[in-house]
């Protein structure tokens, strides 16, 4: 075994273990980096240090408790966690929403969406060793949090979805504090270009690091962002539209350079994609009932029901197989972070261990996402 | 001599984009006084605005008599999705009717438990529970986390239905 590792010129490989508390794995996730040198090998994630068994849990709660589980599994796109829940309920048992609750959802989604783009920016330039972005990322995304704790009483384990509607109406303050962000926000954009976007340092960091191709896009199964930035058409926002996005105006952002630096560019432009839908969305704002009329026990019918929804990770699928009782009999949820994940040793292998760095950051991994 | 350009011509680019990086960043140090966002945490207590709607920790409304509205149907008991409730009824004669009614006796609250997802006070049919807008919470001791909602001395409003 080690003669083996030794190659003609003497030199030997060896290990070197990245987390589980490395800074820049941003959570718990153990790689096992194979290196020749500087020159990785091999990547082997190791996950499972923040294993909560999500999936197990599910199984013996009800489907509204079921949402709150969900909160939990990508913190970041808690909003998005519930609602891919909340409408497989929806659907299996044919109930049809307000108006109202569509559009708040939507709206709701999209300002985690740019939260969530916020703090991976921020989190981004400093894996690159730029404090800076951290500190103006937080800035904004800090409005956001207001926002949403006025509204769903907490900031990022909202759990503000349930079957039939949401949990509260909007508060009073919601649409002037969202104009009012929007506007701040749109002079706040260009910054984070300024920044980060076109400098040298960064670019020559990211430009050509893990190009994935489309077809190893498409068989790793990387959607969100990162495979959007691959050219792999995967928004389930435009494939499969749910609550009101079938009636707003966006762009899918497709990208084909593939690499580190053009999933950077796709989650800025998506940024400005959320903020048009935001502004398409916010003037008017359906009245009706937040709640559609429920049974207070909710039963789902016999069978398997399946929803899926784009998280700002990429696609979320939820897979329920009901025995027609008030707690499903299995719960599979298929999260966005752990395909991402298993693309990583495939983009970067021959890269240096800096590069991988950029790498990880720019495939937007949350931990809690992966393990579940 | 296309490298020689090159080698220039990024280090042109570079000074050029740290030039405006540094803009942006230097238009915030001269504006200082214009976005302030950084808060004086804890000395800004008094002064620090927490949304009505913020769910701090659960509690059972009482009156000034000393009354709540919480009969012991346990519906919240069942909402909760991890057991951080428990109520111990009991149960009294009513001296009118003669029949024995349930009441409760300790509605205890684990906070250490809780999610905070409000899905017991949406539970409550007769609106007992609700969440208070408190956020420092931390204790030396577990035990210090197990609260008796139900304050000691209280009782039932007279007007709630079983
Ligand atoms: S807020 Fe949720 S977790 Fe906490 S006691 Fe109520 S139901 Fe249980
Ligand atoms: S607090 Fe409400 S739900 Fe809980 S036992 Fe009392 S009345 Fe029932």
């Amino acid at each position: 075994m080690q003669a083996e590792l030794i190659s003609k010129d003497g030199t030997q490989e060896y290990f070197v273990n990245m987390g589980p508390q490395h800074p820049s794995t941003h959570g718990v996730l153990r790689l096992v980096l194979t290196l020749d040198g500087e020159i990785i090998k091999r990547v082997e994630p190791h996950i499972g240090y923040v294993h909560r068994s999500i999936e197990k849990m599910a199984e013996f709660d009800t489907y509204k408790q079921i949402i709150h589980l969900t909160d939990r599994m990508d913190y970041l796109s808690a909003h998005m966690n519930n609602e891919a829940v909340a409408l497989l309920v929806e659907n299996a048992l044919e109930i049809e929403v307000s108006d109202r609750v569509k559009v708040i959802r939507t709206i709701m989604s999209e300002l985690t969406r740019l939260a969530s783009h916020q703090l991976w920016w921020g989190v981004m330039g400093m894996d690159m060793g730029a404090i800076t972005t951290f500190l103006y990322a937080f800035r904004d995304r800090e409005m956001i949090n207001d926002i949403m704790e006025e509204t769903t009483g907490a900031r990022l384990t909202m759990n503000y979805n349930t079957p039939g509607g949401v949990m509260f109406d909007l508060h009073p303050n919601f649409q002037k504090q969202v104009k009012e962000f929007i506007k701040i926000f749109k002079t706040k954009l260009p910054e984070y270009d300024e920044l980060l976007s076109g400098n040298i340092i960064f670019t020559e960091r990211t430009k050509g690091i893990g190009k994935l191709s489309l077809a190893d896009a498409i068989s790793f199964g990387v959607t969100g962002p990162s495979g959007r930035a691959s050219g792999f058409a995967c928004d389930v926002r435009k494939t499969n539209p749910y609550s009101a996005y079938d009636r707003v105006n966006f762009t899918e952002i497709l990208l084909v350079e593939g690499d580190a630096y053009a999933r950077y560019k796709a989650r800025i432009f998506e940024m400005w994609e959320s903020i048009s839908i935001i502004d398409q969305l916010i003037d008017n704002i359906p009245e009706g009932v937040i709640m559609a009329p429920m049974k207070a026990i909710v039963k789902l019918p016999k069978g398997e029901f399946y929803q899926r929804v784009e998280t700002a990770r990429g696609e979320l699928g939820v897979f329920v197989v009901s025995d027609g009782n008030k707690t499903p009999y299995r719960v599979k949820f298929r999260s966005p972070g752990f395909s991402n994940l298993s693309v990583l040793d495939h983009i970067s292998r021959g890269h240096k261990i800096a590069d991988l760095v950029a790498i990880m950051s720019t495939l937007d991994l949350v931990i809690p996402d992966i393990d579940r | 001599m296309s490298t020689i350009i090159a080698y220039f011509k990024g280090i042109g680019q570079g000074l050029n984009t740290l030039w405006t990086g540094m803009k942006v960043t230097g238009y915030y140090f001269f504006h200082a006084r214009k976005e302030i966002i950084t808060m004086q945490y804890p000395d800004n207590r008094d002064t620090l605005k927490i949304p009505e709607r913020f769910r701090g920790r659960v509690v059972m409304l009482h009156d000034q008599n000393n009354e709540h509205a919480c009969n012991g149907c346990t519906m919240c008991e069942m909402a909760c999705p991890n057991g951080s409730i428990k109520i111990i009824t009991d149960k009294i004669l009513n001296p009118e009717t003669g029949k024995a009614v349930r009441i409760i006796d300790k509605h205890i609250y684990h906070f250490s438990m809780c999610t905070l997802c409000n899905l017991c006070v949406q539970a409550c049919p007769s609106n007992a529970l609700a969440m208070d807008n408190s956020y420092e919470n931390s204790v030396y001791d577990r035990s210090e986390l197990t609260f008796v909602l139900n304050q000691p001395g209280s009782k039932i409003r007279d007007n709630v239905k079983d």
